[in-house]
């Protein structure tokens, strides 16, 4: 009866001083919804991130030129990788089920009028099944045609838009870097990743990439797609050995050449968002404890302010304890209520931004409700201090001399 | 004559600034059961120091004070306030009803605080009794002055305490209006109530039963405790 009584009060207070209460709840609401609204757009993030990397193709390992430690350095940078490198792992490298050269390149693409630069991947028939492309229209490369350095492009979907517009490109020949190539075929769109598009690019065969077009003799990566139920790290350590064997390096030196798989990518996006998490879990104690400061103010002056209640209510039986509930009800009442509007205007903002842009916000109820009780707790701890300083008061004291 | 108050050289002083204010300076006394008491003096000659003190708003610094035949001079302040909360009713010159409760709800809340049931029906008794029935979903600041003491009393009646305490609870009202209440006093006295009152006016002393003068922190009207009567 009391309790609901004192409820009741607290809301009245908090009522009758709405614009001060909104404002100390400020803190706590700004702080709950950034944090809401960072983390339902950091989960979308990563939840997209792990889509595309998934989408890249599961079982993929991608062996690349360079010192491992030399990081996101891209294939061409340096000369180690050559086709026998390739030919040998499918030759001794049990777990294997499919595997495809890789050259990267770029060129300028004419179609009549039409002129566009997209990038040029030279790889082999397998490529196509090892990075989950499908085929739209056409065919895929043969084996003859890789074995002929055939001038032959297979088109990725923006390319092909690009060029014919809604004509058939199949068939067709189009100028890249002023070199004939006949159109075998269009991919199905596959989106972006970053700022690199799939679906801009040209796919011809790896042989023609390397002699016809960017003269060179070794490969910018190997591609590698393992058996199912082969241990990834099974096959990542026999390709090491293998080229470390045909590279002949010895035992003391590095790798010329380092091995990554899709585990690893996934592994690594994860550890980024956690981190991520982490900065977001102090930015958001730090903006709780500043709402905490704000509310501990705001009760402190309300403490003073009503001394005289606080007289009246000892002088006809409060309890300490009754006047320290009181005190610490109204403050976790403003705290949690700012919780509440912080959560409300976080899952709104977090709405409104995947409506606007293209990251869908993942909303996880667990913030929402971690958020809250964060609220709860920072209403208590910084309200005790002034609800100890109200029920301390001496009675006498409180009621004023008159 | 059973005594509901016993006081025995009460004293507080105040330390001002060096100099030592001997509010109370051994004040003796007792208060029989229903009597009603006028409490008069001069002004800062330590009437509501007196009144502090029996309304268990603080201690004496010396002396013994029962309550109903219980010692309450030194009880820690949690006992206080349980005292506080069965034993007396105190109404204040300013009313010190709480502002965002209705009558009904200001009433009520000594009751609330004691943890007793069935406030809310003997919270309207007690309005009724100070006739105020009628206003009990008002605001204070919906009441005149003479309705806001009426609540008031009633509150500080609703728990049925031992004694009634007033310090100059017409002070702040005009002289109509405090005859009324006077005349809500003496009816409550007819009931059987204790009442000590502190009043500068010497008519409303005279009616009744004793007369406390206090001069300095000490009786002055040289009548010996409880002989008044
Ligand atoms: N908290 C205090 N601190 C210091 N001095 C005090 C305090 N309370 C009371 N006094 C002093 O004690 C003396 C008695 O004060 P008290 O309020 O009891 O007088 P009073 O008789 O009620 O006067 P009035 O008729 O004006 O209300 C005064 O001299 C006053 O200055
Ligand atoms: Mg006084």
């Amino acid at each position: 009866m009391l309790f609901f009584t004192t409820c009741k009060m607290a809301m009245r207070n908090l009522l009758a001083n709405k614009l001060r209460s909104l404002l100390s709840m400020l803190g706590i609401i700004i702080g709950v919804s950034a944090v809401i609204v960072m983390l339902a757009v950091g989960a979308g993030a990563q939840a997209r991130v792990l889509e595309h990397v998934t989408a890249l193709g599961s079982n993929l390992i991608m062996v690349m030129p360079g010192q491992p430690r030399s990081g996101g350095v891209r294939g061409g940078a340096v000369e180690t990788l050559l086709p026998e490198d390739a030919v040998a792992m499918r030759e001794k490298v049990p777990g294997i089920r499919g595997l495809s050269p890789v050259v990267r390149g770029s060129g300028q693409f004419k179609y009549y009028n039409r002129n566009k630069q997209a990038s040029i991947m030279g790889v082999n028939s397998e490529y196509l099944r090892i990075r989950n492309f499908s085929i739209d229209q056409g065919r895929a490369f043969t084996d003859l045609e890789i074995e002929q350095r055939a001038k032959v492009a297979l088109l990725g979907s923006d390319t092909a838009k690009e060029l014919f517009g809604t004509s058939p490109a199949v068939r067709e020949k189009i100028k890249i870097n002023g070199q004939v190539f006949q159109v075998v075929g269009v991919l199905k769109p596959k989106g972006t990743q970053g700022p690199f598009s799939f679906d801009d690019q040209a796919l011809v065969p790896y042989t023609t990439a390397m002699h016809r077009m960017l003269g060179t003799d070794y490969l910018s990566e190997i591609d590698i797609q393992i058996v199912e139920g082969v241990k990834q790290a099974e096959v990542q350590i026999a390709l090491e050995r293998l080229l470390r064997l045909r590279h002949k390096i010895l035992p003391e030196k590095e790798d010329d050449f380092n091995v990554r798989n899709m585990a690893e990518m996934v592994a690594a996006v994860t550890s980024i968002s956690q981190t991520f998490t982490l900065l977001l879990g102090a930015v958001a104690a730090i903006s709780m404890v500043v709402g905490g400061i704000g509310i501990m103010n705001i009760m402190l002056v309300t403490v003073t302010e009503r001394t005289r209640e606080i007289g009246v209510r000892k002088a006809i039986g409060a309890q300490d304890r009754d006047i320290l509930v009181q005190f610490l009800l109204e403050s976790t009442v403003m705290s949690s209520l700012g919780g509440f509007l912080g959560v409300v205007a976080g899952i709104s903002i977090a709405l409104c931004s995947s409506w606007v842009t293209t990251f869908s916000a993942v909303i996880e109820f667990r913030s929402g409700a971690m958020a809250l009780l964060f609220a709860v707790g920072v209403g208590i701890f910084f309200g005790f201090y002034p609800a100890r300083r109200a029920a301390q008061l001496d009675p006498i004291d409180a009621l004023g001399r008159e | 004559m059973e005594h509901v108050i016993e006081i025995s050289n009460l004293v507080k002083a105040y330390a001002l600034g060096g100099a030592v204010v001997r509010a109370l300076d051994g004040v003796s006394f007792w208060v029989g059961q229903g009597e009603r008491v006028a409490v008069t003096g001069p002004s800062g000659s330590g009437k509501s120091t007196l009144m502090n003190i029996l309304g268990c708003l603080g201690r004496p610094d010396e002396g013994e004070y029962l309550l109903a035949g219980k010692n309450v001079s030194s009880l820690p302040s949690s006992e206080l306030a349980r005292v506080r909360n069965r034993y007396i009713g105190f109404v204040f010159q300013t009313f010190n009803l709480l502002p965002r409760l209705t009558a009904l709800e200001n009433v009520e809340l000594p009751l609330l605080y004691g943890g007793i049931r069935g406030s809310r029906a003997r919270a309207e008794n007690a309005l009724e009794t100070v006739g105020l029935r009628d206003r009990m979903h008002h605001a204070p600041n919906q009441l005149s002055g003479g309705q806001r003491q009426r609540v008031a009393i009633a509150r500080a009646i609703v728990t049925d305490p031992a004694i009634l305490l007033a310090d100059e609870p017409t002070g702040n009202l005009d002289s109509k209006t405090g005859r009324d209440i006077m005349a809500l006093f003496d009816e409550l006295h007819r009931q059987g109530r204790t009442v000590i009152m502190v009043t500068h006016d010497p008519g409303l002393a005279s009616l009744c039963t004793r007369q406390i003068h206090i001069i300095d922190g000490r009786i002055a009207n040289g009548v010996p405790a409880g002989e008044g009567n």
